[in-house]
């Protein structure tokens, strides 16, 4: 699966959903409220490396303690002390973690990944996978224009035991996702009208940030490439 | 008072309030002399004060003031500004009263009231805060560089600030509603790689400011809360000259920016963000012909016949784009489109671009008056030697990873630049990310472009040597250093030993910024650095053997910097104890474990210290640190 990088890894501001602006007059399109999306310092630092992150090992080094201690006491893998084996024993390291650690279809890890290196703004580390892709696509030939390989989620419902996984490239919209979910799961086909409102079950996802969101908001493109995975929530939970 | 004379103060470090007095001679003539160049361009009252004795002109000294800062608006650079204000009581008063444009380099290097204080009729303000390392993820986040401090001073002091630009800062929405409520001419807003706000605060800004020239948001985070910021733009409002919001995520309403596109017939630079579809881009353009810049955001579609008309039918309208930018998944059969005004670019910016091939080579080909061209790898060897050969006038070239953890299919080497060098005669600005450097190579382009003013080259493996002689790249850099004398900023990779740093310490008498990761094998090299690299600004390193004693030898080198930045090196806390210590108008913070709690204070002198960031302020030690920062 193409994992789709978050844009930018610093990030973190204070919850500004929460707030109040009644002089601004907003009209906000509320999302469900997550309490969890901002938080500060080593939360979010650590946070970081779950967020379908470049699946790179040493993020695990990185989400150690940043020790000040002396060399060689404390247990947990120091960054200092990492950083100053040669770089010989971080790529041991690196390939040792690296089967731990690949939860995405992240470009195999040949070379050692530091932290911060190649120095490139984080911005432009969207742009890795993207061109890898790019040129997969192109050696497979030029007869899928558009079309990525598969983008494979989990979508799970409330009370089934398994869950089962949805390649969202092959639906051109909510609509045939809808279909597809009900065609596995059933949940759809009680509710009666067209509007999606009605009926026992809601379509939610996970995006990258790791926030509930309810599916239908955004554009089908921009929800493909931030959804991580589905999940078929009671109507009465989801409101 | 004598040292602040002979160094010209910088734009960061506002010249120590007492320092500089000197009751001026009675000879006026000897005074003009001895100071720095700088000085002598801002005294041509001094030579006719001069010439005619004391007797006809009042003597330079007590010219009035409106005289003074007129001679002091044709100086807009600050470094003369600042010698100008070290010349004397009289002149430092003039000069600060009059100061129209300030760049404070680092956030912490002086408080904001004072700047607002010290120089009050401002009326364009820069501030830069986090270390420039924290754009490749080496400083957590909550580490500071908060705008709302010199927001607010700004609020208080400067009510007729027309322009604020922040660079990595932590900008609230706070912030943005006080800008909007407290300048009622602000102009330019320009917020580059920040962090902290959302699109809610953005509307404050369009619905606030009246006047807004300039929205320009650049490589930012900004969470997205709604997507009506853009409707809060009165129907009146036309002033609108740059529009930039291509770092934004979300939707955006297009017909609210159609209609905003239409009425500011002095848009000159539009930058979309990736919700832009393709077809939208192409009635964009119809409705804003005279665009300069502009930005295409996500440019890919399936190939369709008359979308392709349509972009090239609005593009051949465009008789004014000078610069093109965009996050490309292009389908190659498009960029025909854009052949008509390939003549007239001198900018091109694809390194967000993922196409490649020869349609990119054809249509890059075209831009024969290109200036500045960033792409990525992609482009690979013959690409760049096509560029060497179309674009004579090629003044900046940057080249950037597709996929540096990938398996190599980029075929982008040394010979890449080689090229360019040889056949660009105005290349001066190289960045230039590729696998693989020989010596020779380096040496051959130092030879060709004796011009460079910034030469940064990043081979992506750590520690790589010459593929060919298996040798440190020591003699190519140094040949670089040695042939560009004036090399402002000099980026080195591969395997280096302290060598180079002799070489660099010598030769690099222009240097203001060095960037240093993996290289040297001892102090020496730092201490090279240190004692040459006479105007060397910033330097930042990380994962270099250097240690304690080249640091302590050179503490008051660090007061003629801006900023350093050390992690990953063999430092200890002593030595940072000691610096602290020896250089109060340091501040000295170390970075430690987020989780930590006890405090520095209680550990010893030979725990090892992970970063160092160092910098001279007049400010004292900040206040808003966070838990693992420590301020020895």
């Amino acid at each position: 699966a193409a994992a789709i990088l978050p844009r930018y890894i610093c990030g973190g501001s204070r919850a500004t959903q929460a707030k109040q602006r009644p002089h601004l007059n907003l009209n906000h399109t509320l999302r469900y409220p997550s309490l969890t999306h901002f938080s500060f310092s080593s939360d979010l630092f650590c946070r970081r490396r779950t967020r379908g992150e470049f699946a790179r090992p040493s993020m695990e080094i990185i989400d150690a303690e940043l020790r000040l201690g002396p060399p060689g006491s404390g247990g947990d893998a120091a960054f200092g002390s990492q950083k100053k084996r040669s770089s010989s024993t971080v790529a041991a390291a690196a390939t040792s973690e690296a089967s731990g650690t690949d939860d995405h279809d992240a470009a195999p890890a040949s070379k050692v990944q530091v932290v911060g290196w190649p120095p490139v703004g984080a911005y432009r580390k969207s742009t890795f996978q993207s061109a890898s892709a790019s040129a997969a696509k192109e050696s497979k030939g030029a007869g899928e224009a558009g079309q990525r390989g598969g983008l494979y989620v989990k979508v799970s419902m409330d009370g089934a035991p398994y869950l089962r996984k949805v390649d969202l490239r092959t639906y051109g919209g909510y609509g045939e996702l809808r279909a597809a979910l009900d065609a596995l799961f059933g949940c759809f086909s009680s509710c009666s009208g067209p509007s999606p409102d009605n009926g026992q079950f809601a379509m939610a996802y996970e995006d990258k940030d790791g926030d509930l969101m309810l599916a239908g908001d955004v554009p089908w493109d921009m929800f493909i490439s931030s959804c991580k995975r589905l999940r078929i929530m009671r109507s009465s939970e989801a409101r | 008072p004598a040292a602040s004379l002979s160094t010209p103060s910088s734009p960061d470090a506002l010249p120590a309030a007492a320092a500089s007095p000197r009751a001026p001679p009675a000879r006026a003539s000897r005074r003009v002399a001895s100071p720095g160049p700088a000085t002598a361009r801002a005294a041509p009252m001094g030579r006719g004060g001069a010439r005619d004795g004391a007797a006809a002109a009042p003597p330079w000294h007590s010219l009035p003031d409106e005289v003074l800062e007129h001679a002091f608006s044709f100086l807009p650079a600050a470094a003369d500004r600042g010698a100008a204000a070290a010349v004397c009581h009289g002149w430092l008063g003039a000069e600060r009263r009059s100061r129209r444009r300030l760049a404070v380099a680092n956030c912490y290097a002086a408080a904001p009231r004072d700047a607002v204080d010290r120089f009050p009729s401002v009326r364009a303000a820069e501030v830069k805060g986090k270390p420039h390392f924290a754009d490749f993820g080496l400083v957590p986040p909550a580490w500071g560089a908060e705008a709302a401090p010199w927001v607010a001073a700004a609020a208080d002091g400067w009510p007729l600030l027309e322009e604020l630009s922040f660079k990595r800062m932590v900008v609230t929405d706070e912030c943005l509603e006080m800008i909007a409520s407290s300048f009622r001419n602000f102009q330019v807003l320009r917020l580059v790689s920040c962090e902290g706000f959302s699109t809610a605060g953005l509307a404050a800004i369009t619905e606030g400011c009246r006047n807004l020239r300039e929205l320009d948001l650049q490589e930012n985070y900004i969470e997205d809360c709604s997507s009506h910021w853009l409707s809060y733009f009165p129907e009146s409002f036309t002033s609108l000259e740059t529009l930039n919001f291509s770092c934004l995520e979300g939707e955006v309403n297009f017909a609210v920016l159609e209609r905003l596109v239409s009425r500011c017939r002095n848009l000159k630079t539009l930058k979309l963000n990736n919700a832009i579809p393709l077809d939208k881009v192409a009635s964009l353009l119809r409705k804003a012909p005279q665009l300069v810049e502009l930005g295409t955001g996500k440019f890919s579609a399936e190939y369709h016949s008359d979308l392709f008309a349509k972009l090239e039918a609005a593009f051949a309208g465009c008789k004014s784009l000078r610069r093109l930018s965009g996050a490309w998944d292009a389908v190659p059969d498009y960029l025909p489109a854009f052949y008509c005004v390939c003549e007239g670019l001198t900018s091109l910016n694809l390194s967000y671009a993922t196409v490649r091939g020869p349609e990119l080579i054809k249509f890059i080909s075209r831009c024969k008056n290109l200036q500045q061209l960033w792409v990525m790898d992609l482009i690979e060897d013959h690409g760049l030697a096509v560029v060497a050969g179309s674009c004579s006038k090629l003044q900046e070239l940057r080249v950037f990873p597709s996929d540096p953890f990938g398996a190599g299919q980029v075929l982008l080497t040394e010979r890449g630049l080689v090229d360019v060098s040889a056949s660009c005669p105005m290349l001066e600005s190289v960045l230039y990310f590729c696998g693989q450097m020989t010596n020779e190579a380096l040496i051959t382009i130092a030879k060709n472009r004796p011009n460079f003013t910034c030469f940064r080259l990043c081979i992506l493996e750590p520690r790589t040597p010459d593929y060919v002689t298996r040798e440190s790249l020591d003699a190519g850099f140094s040949a670089i250093v040695e042939s560009c004398k004036g090399l402002r900023r000099l980026s080195v990779s591969g395997l280096l030993t302290d060598l180079v740093f002799k070489s660099i310490g010598a030769n690099g008498n222009c240097l203001e910024m060095l960037s240093i990761a993996f290289a040297g094998n001892s102090d020496l090299g730092l201490h090279y650095i240190l004692s040459g690299c006479k105007t060397l600004k910033k330097l930042e390193i990380r994962d270099c053997p250097f240690g304690n004693k080249p640091l302590l030898a050179n503490a008051a080198k660090l007061e003629t910097m801006r900023s350093l930045w050390m992690s990953s090196c063999s430092l200890t806390l002593g030595a940072c104890r000691q610096l602290a210590e020896k250089m109060p108008r340091l501040t000295v913070e170390i970075m430690n474990d987020p989780g930590r709690t006890c405090p520095v204070e209680s550990l010893p002198d030979d725990s090892p210290v992970e970063t160092l960031y160092v910098y001279r302020t007049i400010a004292g030690p900040r206040s808003d640190t966070p838990d693992y920062v420590q301020i020895v």
